[in-house]
């Protein structure tokens, strides 16, 4: 079996292989080193495993979590268009500043969300029609509820992106854009929970959150003690506050959790 | 070389016993490790002076490799920023205001948990404890112990994300997440104390904060770390 011809063929059909086969580049690092006998009897059993992982899996299962991603951001890239443009609602210049920021970097996700899910020949979801004030009728002419569901909006994607990164470990181009959007998502998160009073990280179950209790799903889980295999992760060392124990940690929501959240604003 | 074998089998069960959570190994790992492993076993019978030297050498500290390696990793780093504010609650507390104060505490106790999960979770594979050097930094100068910790907060987020492709266990990867968000939200904090409004102006045109490779940080972080650190057997 001659490994670089069955490559070289799957070019002919497919230019973009070795890309797709890149990061799986340590595999054949580890196959030159063996000797030719025992990459043979070795070859059949990983070469599916390389391709499966190549080709398997651009998958579905990505483009929905990118195309989840994307909703979100549509959603807040919407949200503070529309938030800069309401009369009077955001009169601080350091405050417009902020948000102009915050805006910029959400209008630029969703930019580079469709670019990647093209980039898989996938389909980006149109941008969806929100109604920011079917819940919360003042969103936009009141100050302190617009931050308060800045808040939310900031610290949902932080806890969604989490969430869906295991999904993306197979791609590690899009893991990797997806982890330097994700702590972008929380530097924003801290800015805006400050602009309110509240400590940048997020205590128990939000506790230092200062959000109506419609607004608890976006918090719900944040209290999780259990870490790896650790059931209580305030007790390792010499042990600590749950303050801190939770506030060190950010926690995951499922995509059913973030849809329930969404959709309170569509 | 059944030592080595045996190693490596008390290493992996060491980490499943250590971190039970969502393990799903995928049967390509499973090959992969074989494979590794038969490359040892072709080694130990060709050629006996071929071992692995780094690990011989008793000045170095070598990470390891595989998931092991990734989160000894982040243990490097996790107690580098404890060492940093542990000593600037100590040295330079009466400098801040008294919600900066309440920050710096919070920012010592979160890198400090980090810090011993990781050991607990590492277990026997962890790395020892790493001595650390401030002398460049100015304890008693508040700009000088502000930009230091936006250094390492920067630094641990952009290592993060770069180590998340690095992982192969997607409950490490979760793991991970949950950590270096809240160095993120530390980040923005610390920026913010230095110039207001400067909390994510770490990235760049597409809204990206930056994705470092393990060698890249540990240059970047060797001038506050004594101990030589070798990442060579971390993967690509």
């Amino acid at each position: 079996m001659n490994l670089f011809k069955i490559i070289e063929d799957i070019e002919k059909v497919d230019p973009e292989v070795y890309e797709r086969l890149d990061s799986r580049r340590k595999v054949f690092k580890h196959m030159g080193s063996f000797s030719k006998k025992a990459a043979l009897a070795a070859l059949p059993l990983a070469l599916g495993s390389v391709f499966q992982k190549a080709y398997g899996q651009t998958s579905n299962d990505v483009l929905d979590a990118l195309n989840f991603a994307l909703k979100l951001e549509y959603l807040e890239r919407n949200f503070y268009t529309q938030a800069l443009q309401a009369n009077g609602l955001i009169t601080d210049a350091t405050a417009r500043g902020a948000i102009e920021t915050i805006r910029d970097h959400e209008a630029a996700h969703v930019e580079a969300l469709i670019a990647t899910i093209n980039s898989l020949n996938g389909t980006p979801i149109d941008e969806p029609t929100f109604n920011f004030g079917k819940n919360f009728s003042n969103w936009n002419t009141n100050y302190e509820t617009f931050l308060t569901l800045a808040q939310a909006f900031e610290d949902t994607g932080v806890r969604a992106y989490k969430g869906q990164a295991p999904r993306l470990i197979n791609n590690d181009a899009v893991l990797t854009a997806a982890l330097q959007i994700h702590s972008v998502e929380a530097r924003h998160a801290a800015y805006i929970r400050r602009m309110r009073g509240n400590e940048g990280w997020i205590i128990g179950e939000g506790d230092n959150s200062n959000v109506p209790a419609g607004a608890q799903p976006v918090y719900e889980g944040e209290g999780n003690l259990m870490q790896g295999g650790v059931n209580n992760v305030s007790t390792v060392g010499a042990g600590y506050s749950s303050a801190i124990a939770t506030g060190a940690f950010d926690e995951p929501l499922t995509k059913a959790q973030v849809a329930a959240i969404v959709s309170l604003f569509e | 070389m059944e030592k080595q074998l045996k190693k490596l089998d008390k290493d992996n069960a060491g980490l499943k016993n250590a971190l039970v959570a969502p393990m799903q190994r995928r049967i390509f790992f499973r090959y992969a490790g074989a494979s590794a492993a038969a490359t040892a076993l072709l080694f130990a019978t060709t050629s006996c002076d071929d071992d692995d030297m780094g690990a011989m050498d008793p000045d170095v500290v070598d990470l390891g490799s595989g998931d092991i390696g990734v989160l000894n990793y982040a243990y490097a780093l996790e107690q580098l920023e404890a060492a940093y504010y542990t000593e600037v609650v100590a040295r330079s507390l009466s400098m801040f205001n008294q919600t900066e104060q309440q920050i710096m505490q919070d920012l010592k106790g979160h890198e400090m948990i980090h810090r011993d999960f990781l050991q607990a979770a590492l277990g026997s594979s962890a790395i020892p404890a790493l001595q650390v050097d401030f002398s460049s930094v100015n304890f008693n100068d508040k700009n000088s112990v502000l930009m230091t910790a936006k250094t390492f907060e920067d630094l641990g987020v952009a290592a993060y994300n770069g180590a998340g492709r690095l992982l192969e266990d997607a409950g490490f990867l979760t793991l991970a997440g949950k950590i270096v968000s809240v160095e993120a939200r530390h980040a923005a904090v610390i920026s913010d104390l230095i110039s207001n409004g400067t909390f994510a102006d770490s990235a760049n045109g597409m809204g990206f904060d930056p994705a470092m490779m393990p060698a890249d940080v540990l240059a970047a972080a060797s001038s506050f770390i004594t101990t030589n650190i070798s990442a060579n057997n971390l993967p690509q």
